[in-house]
């Protein structure tokens, strides 16, 4: 079943376009990447999937769902959530209060109690630092609260905008390891990731992004094997 | 300079000080929340007082309640002005919201332009006061003072040889006090509360985090408006006045302490209104009561040039509990 699609998405920043009639979909139940070089429009389409930023044209489906008009936060009372790039986390507000704006728009107080002690067993360094504020907190204890955060609201959908960023390689490894656990436990994910190599051992399937515009995709491994991807992004020649 | 004054009355001359500081203080929190959240100096907010000081008069006209009245009309008189006056100030606050700066905001509007915008709206509530429904149903409205029966009667509480405390004084500062403790514990505390630190801190993560902003940015204008509102009724007990333009002078000291305070710092603004009511009835008595508007900018002037901030410093989007 598909469960998030993208139809000729076109995306402007004023006279910049960021993103070209881009058309992805990723289906129930999918780990599926999202590669390309600096500048190529992985965040700009995590913005316009979020709803952060309105299409100049085009069309996103979600869960059978025009959500094209929908604001922000009523895409994510659709079952989607995005871990920003650069982690987006409350800088001001503690750890605890940032998981709990995950939970901000849920009702069911005992379902959310079970969603802290699962946050806390996949990220127990979140429990030591609860009443710590967020920007005092490392980068990597940052991006581990910033997705501890986004699975705060039970998405359906779990958008992570490089999610390894800045992080050491024990910790790249770990934060990947943790996003097959989510997608096992159910959660499908669309991962945005500078860190091809990883991302596309994770990913079933995955897109390679040039310039605003989707240029190759395939299941991971075959990705992976591409010798022009191969030489372009995971720097072997 | 009327040191012998100041000595002999120390203690009188602080009480009123903070008597006034505390309705400052109630006004300020309108500035710093919108301020806090929207990064807009919302000059509107000042009419949005003096259209609470003029309810408190028609809540007590609807009742037929003036000095002479029984002790019944009194306490519903009293009562009615405290619902009132918040909920028109509130009402006004958000309309002005609704009508003049949600528009911009969709438009992306540049800040000069909601500067301006708050100006207008400021001068149009002014003016309808002034003129607009003096022309219609002539006075009180128009461009005369106003007075408003005292209904509660000044007593002295507290009478000591060094200090004196009168009833009314206590109410305003207790109340201004219970207020904005209730206030900061809501936007500390409650869910809502967190949605609008997270808007403050950033709106679109908040948004990403399903906190819907324009509800967020209508229920910092209620309450903002609300608090203003119950400073209007305050202010109505202690001075008994209004004026179509009565918004200005204290709009204008309730902006100074805010930044004063810490502008988008709740408790800034407790502490720049206290401070700044305080240095004003200091220096009255020592100059002279003309001296007393100057003094309060040439503090405002020093403390930010030690402390650019303000006084307590953090904006909204950092202070907590
Ligand atoms: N707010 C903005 N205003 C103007 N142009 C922007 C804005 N954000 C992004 N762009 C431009 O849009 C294009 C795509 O940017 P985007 O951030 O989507 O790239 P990216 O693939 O996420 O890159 P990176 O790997 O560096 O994060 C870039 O050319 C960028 O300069
Ligand atoms: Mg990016």
């Amino acid at each position: 079943m598909t469960l998030l699609e993208l139809e000729d998405v076109v995306l402007n920043y004023g006279k910049i376009r960021a993103l070209h009639g881009l058309t992805l979909s990723v289906d129930a139940g999918e780990v599926v990447a999202l590669i390309g070089a600096n500048g190529a429009g992985k965040t700009s389409t995590m913005r316009a999937i979020s709803g952060v930023r309105g299409l100049h044209s085009g069309r996103i489906v979600f869960d059978g769902q025009d959500v094209t008009k929908l604001r922000a936060d009523q895409r994510l009372r659709k079952g989607m959530c995005l871990a920003p790039e650069g982690r987006g986390i409350f800088p001001g507000m503690t750890v605890q209060e940032n998981l709990d704006m995950g939970a901000y728009t849920r009702k069911d107080r005992e379902a959310v109690a079970s969603d802290f002690e699962r946050v806390f067993t996949l990220f127990p360094r979140l429990l030591e630092r609860r009443k710590q504020f967020a920007g005092t907190m490392s980068g990597g204890e940052q991006q581990m609260l910033a997705i501890g955060r986004s699975l705060m609201s039970r998405p359906r959908l779990l958008l992570l905008d490089e999610p390894s960023m800045g992080l050491a390689p024990m910790l790249i490894k770990q934060i990947f390891s943790i996003i097959s656990e989510i997608n096992q436990q159910g959660t499908t994910v669309l991962v945005v990731e500078q860190n091809a190599k990883q991302a596309l051992s994770l990913a079933d399937r995955a897109y390679v992004l040039e310039t605003g515009s989707i240029v190759k995709s395939g299941t991971g491994a075959a990705l992976l094997n591409d010798p022009s991807i191969r030489e372009a992004y995971l720097g072997v020649a | 300079m009327n040191f012998h004054e100041l000595f002999a009355h120390f203690g009188d001359i602080t009480v009123d000080g903070l008597t006034k500081g505390s309705i400052y203080a109630l006004v300020a929190l309108g500035y710093t929340l919108v301020y806090g959240v929207l990064k807009l100096i919302n000059f509107a907010h000042s009419e949005v007082f003096m259209v609470g000081t003029w309810t408190v008069l028609g809540a007590y006209s609807l009742v037929g309640a003036d000095e002479g009245s029984g002790v019944g009309i009194l306490i519903i008189a009293t009562v009615l002005g405290f619902l009132l006056a918040p909920l028109a100030s509130a009402g006004t606050a958000l309309a002005v919201e609704r009508i003049a700066y949600r528009p911009l905001r969709r438009k992306n509007a540049p800040p000069l332009i909601f500067l301006i915008t708050a100006i207008g709206c400021s001068l149009v509530l002014t003016e309808t006061f002034g003129q607009a429904l003096h022309a219609i149903f002539g006075p009180p409205f128009g461009r005369a003072a106003v007075s408003i029966p005292s209904l509660i009667p000044e007593k002295e509480w507290v009478n000591l040889s060094w200090i004196a405390i009168s009833n009314t004084q206590i109410l305003v500062i207790v109340a201004a006090i219970v207020m904005m403790v209730a206030l900061d514990a809501f936007v500390n505390r409650s869910r809502l509360g967190r949605g609008v630190r997270a808007v403050a801190q950033d709106p679109d993560t908040a948004a990403l985090m399903g906190v819907n902003q324009d509800r967020v940015i209508m229920l910092i204008f209620v309450l903002g408006g609300a608090m203003a509102g119950i400073a209007a009724m305050l202010y109505t007990i202690r001075y008994d006045i209004t004026k179509f333009d009565i918004g200005f002078l204290i709009g204008v000291k309730a902006f100074t302490a805010a930044v004063l305070g810490g502008i988008g710092n709740l408790r800034g603004a407790l502490v720049g209104g206290l401070v700044l009511g305080v240095v004003e009835v200091y220096s009255s008595t020592l100059f002279s009561s003309n001296w007393e508007d100057v003094t309060a900018f040439v503090v405002l002037v020093l403390v930010l040039m030690f402390r650019p901030t303000g006084i307590l410093g953090e904006s909204l989007a950092k202070a907590r509990a």
